[in-house]
């Protein structure tokens, strides 16, 4: 078995001769390559990385330019979309664009395919402008970028309420025993535009599947962007999921993540306000078990005064689970008059699952209003009798207390439907059949 | 009904009750008085099923069965219900969402249907003017942010909608005022039938007054040592606890 650095390196030629070369990403890609192979991949002696550890995962033999294998259709994936409200779709299979799951437009935007705007004259300019310009050169992010050819594309011009959300879902199929993918997303919301956007990444097979996922969202002046990302994939899939966001002044950005699935979760998440009366806020609910193992990496650049930003992830961790949350808020020097609340809280249901919390503020202006709080706990053996004296068995007044804890990060989910699908998750995870949703 | 014997029960190797007799029968109502730290509410806890709590001699037997070990779930199921003297907040989860969950988890351990949504509702409207609680009051989260008065309210709330065979109400006076104490009394009162039992512990006569006791006992260092009619609670109300220590010293 070969290296998978090796492999990758090896494979990058292979891969490029199926793009045309003389694209203005090629020179991009050509960088990115040789910035993975002098950086590779990450090793827990970066302290970004200390508690996680990618060892097991790159032990694998992935197939790192997989096949399209199977046809899809509707009825298979039906219940991995939120399938109760009108929504874009773009749909991937095995890293290929799947047309006939999907509903894409150009009418008035564009909510299309990378693979598209990297191959049309008319996208052009904007990928110029857009494409690889806020994500980082480390190495992870860089082999994506690297291998970067298929993804979301979503360009929303000025003054557009998109009424639709968009859901964009990588699925696998392959038949071969270790999948990698790279997929690459770009998110460009003109001034004064509105857009909502579901993605999830999820395998239909056993086979171990390893996604490296990079989006760069763009949120332009006076735009508002919600955006939702449930993880909520099978135990032989991992995903490192890097998110890079560009705010402008008087933009509102609000991420939610919800991490219920997978073997190994990495979401490095990193903000950067770039103007005055920005709001970020970010958000996410985890629950494992088993060997699961999550870890929150973000990042919120204040470079600009009167900004607020708000952050609140709770954790739930069972059995030898392990979570990692590492908040990193940096305040820059201009950036006065900014409100900045963090907040990470977990309860471990085992003695044996283990949380690391590292909450980071880095403040160098000196009229600011911070807080930060952090907390791990146990199940409250109090409430739980409570409930049990009410009549509520073991499991589902331990769900319902978890329920409760999480359920404040619900609240500022505007889709109605996919805090219904959350409260069915939820319940999944925590292995009763109680409808939360009242 | 419930029939305790010799009951001693510690915590954390402090032995608190120290041998408790009671007999309680159905359609009657006792009331347990007492100064504070003398066991109430350990005696309390222990009938509905707290775990911290060991039993470490006698036995309680719940319509001729032993229930020392059955979980506090399954005490609930059998129609053991305890207003807490201090109810527990739980943010997030909303006093509706509780509430149903607790009657349907009931009625499946029994073996029943889950209660039909509009059956439920009419019920909750029911039980809501019963108490003269505000319909808003079921979408808060479980007593977060409460005064006491309405913890208190809200557990008389849950006992309506449970319809307990027995009911202990471990201090439910304290925290109301004279209009809310009467409110949850002629509540309790509605709720009272031939076959159902009422235990009310407090510390005051007041509450006496509107919840008539058919017996008064009073636990005083984990023991029962004196039982009455409610002329007892009256005599207590006007001399102290303090006499009966002092009789008990005699
Ligand atoms: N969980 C506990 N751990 C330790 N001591 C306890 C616990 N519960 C009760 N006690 C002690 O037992 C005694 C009786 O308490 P309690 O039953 O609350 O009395 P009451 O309700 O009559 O005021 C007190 O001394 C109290 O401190
Ligand atoms: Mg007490």
């Amino acid at each position: 078995m070969t290296d998978l650095k090796e492999k990758l390196l090896s494979s990058f030629i292979a891969f490029e001769n199926q793009t045309n070369i003389d694209s203005y990403v090629h020179d991009i890609r050509s960088e990115a390559i040789k910035q993975f192979e002098s950086i590779g991949f990450p090793t827990k002696k970066l302290e970004n990385w200390k508690y996680t550890s990618l060892k097991k995962l790159l032990n694998n033999d992935y197939s790192v330019l997989p096949q399209l294998n199977n046809v899809l259709e509707f009825k298979d994936i039906r219940k991995y979309l939120i399938d109760d409200i009108d929504s874009y779709k773009i749909i991937f299979v095995d890293g290929k664009y799947c047309s006939h799951l999907s509903e894409t437009t150009h009418e008035g935007m564009d909510i299309c395919i990378l693979s598209a705007a990297l191959s049309q004259p008319k996208y052009e300019l904007i990928i110029e402008n857009y494409f690889n310009k806020i994500a980082n050169d480390d190495g992870i992010t860089s082999l994506n970028t690297a291998f970067s050819n298929e993804g979301a594309f979503v360009h929303i011009p000025k003054n557009k309420f998109v009424e639709k959300s968009i859901q964009i879902i990588h699925f696998s199929t392959g038949n071969e025993s270790s999948l990698m993918f790279q997929p690459r997303n770009i998110i460009v919301v003109d001034e004064n535009s509105q857009v909502q956007i579901i993605e999830r990444h999820q395998s239909l097979s056993e086979n171990k599947v390893f996604t490296n996922s990079v989006t760069e969202i763009y949120a332009e002046k006076k735009s508002i962007i919600d955006y939702y990302k449930i993880q909520n994939d099978n135990l032989q899939s991992s995903l490192i999921d890097n998110t890079y966001v560009n705010q402008e002044r008087n933009s509102t950005f609000s991420m939610h993540t919800f991490s219920f699935g997978n073997e190994l979760i990495r979401n490095n998440l990193n903000i950067s306000q770039n103007g005055q009366f920005i709001e970020t806020t970010i958000k996410g609910v985890t629950i494992i078990g088993e060997q699961q193992h999550v870890d929150h990496n973000t990042l919120i650049n204040h470079n600009k005064p009167n900004c607020n930003s708000h952050q609140d992830y709770k954790g739930i961790y069972n059995n030898k689970s392990t979570g990692v949350f590492n908040g990193r808020v940096l305040v820059n020097k201009q950036a006065q008059k900014i409100n900045a609340f963090q907040s990470n809280n977990n309860v471990l249901l085992s003695d044996k699952a283990t949380i690391n919390a590292k909450p980071q503020l880095e403040i160098y202006a000196d009229d600011v209003k911070c807080s930060h709080g952090c907390t791990v706990g146990q199940l409250d053996k109090n409430a739980l009798f409570y409930l049990k004296s009410r009549g509520i068995p073991q499991k589902e007044a331990t769900a319902l207390l978890m329920y409760g804890f999480a359920n404040n990060i619900l609240e500022s989910v505007k889709i109605p439907e996919i805090k219904t699908r959350i409260n069915h998750l939820i319940a999944n995870k925590l292995g009763v059949k109680i409808g939360f949703n009242l | 009904m419930l029939k305790i014997n010799n009951l001693h029960a510690k915590v954390e190797d402090k032995e608190i009750l120290k041998g408790i007799d009671l007999d309680i029968k159905a359609g009657e109502i006792h009331a347990i008085m007492g100064p504070n730290g003398s066991g109430k509410s350990t005696l309390a806890s222990v009938i509905a099923g707290k775990e911290e709590y060991e039993i470490t001699k006698g036995e309680m037997l719940y319509n001729n069965n032993p229930i020392d070990e059955l979980s506090a779930e399954e005490r609930a199921h059998k129609g053991i219900f305890m207003s807490f003297q201090y109810p527990i907040e739980i943010p997030g989860v909303t006093i509706t969402n509780f509430i149903k969950t607790a009657i349907n988890e009931t009625r499946k351990a029994r073996g029943e249907e889950e209660m039909p949504a509009n059956q439920m509702l009419k019920l909750l409207r029911e039980k809501c003017s019963m108490l003269e609680i505000d319909r808003k009051f079921l979408s808060r989260s479980i007593n977060d942010g409460f005064s006491g008065g309405e913890k208190k309210r809200n557990e008389i709330f849950q006992m309506a909608m449970l319809e307990p065979t027995l009911s202990i109400l471990d201090e439910t006076d304290s925290g109301l005022d004279i209009d809310a104490l009467k409110i949850v009394a002629s509540g309790v009162n509605k709720l009272k039938t031939k076959t159902n039992a009422t235990v009310v512990i407090t510390h005051y006569q007041r509450l006496l007054d509107y919840i008539i006791p058919d017996y008064v006992h009073v636990l005083f260092d984990g023991k029962i040592v004196k039982s009455g009619n409610k002329d007892l609670a009256i005599e207590l109300e006007k001399k102290g606890y303090d006499w009966i220590k002092e009789e008990i010293n005699n």
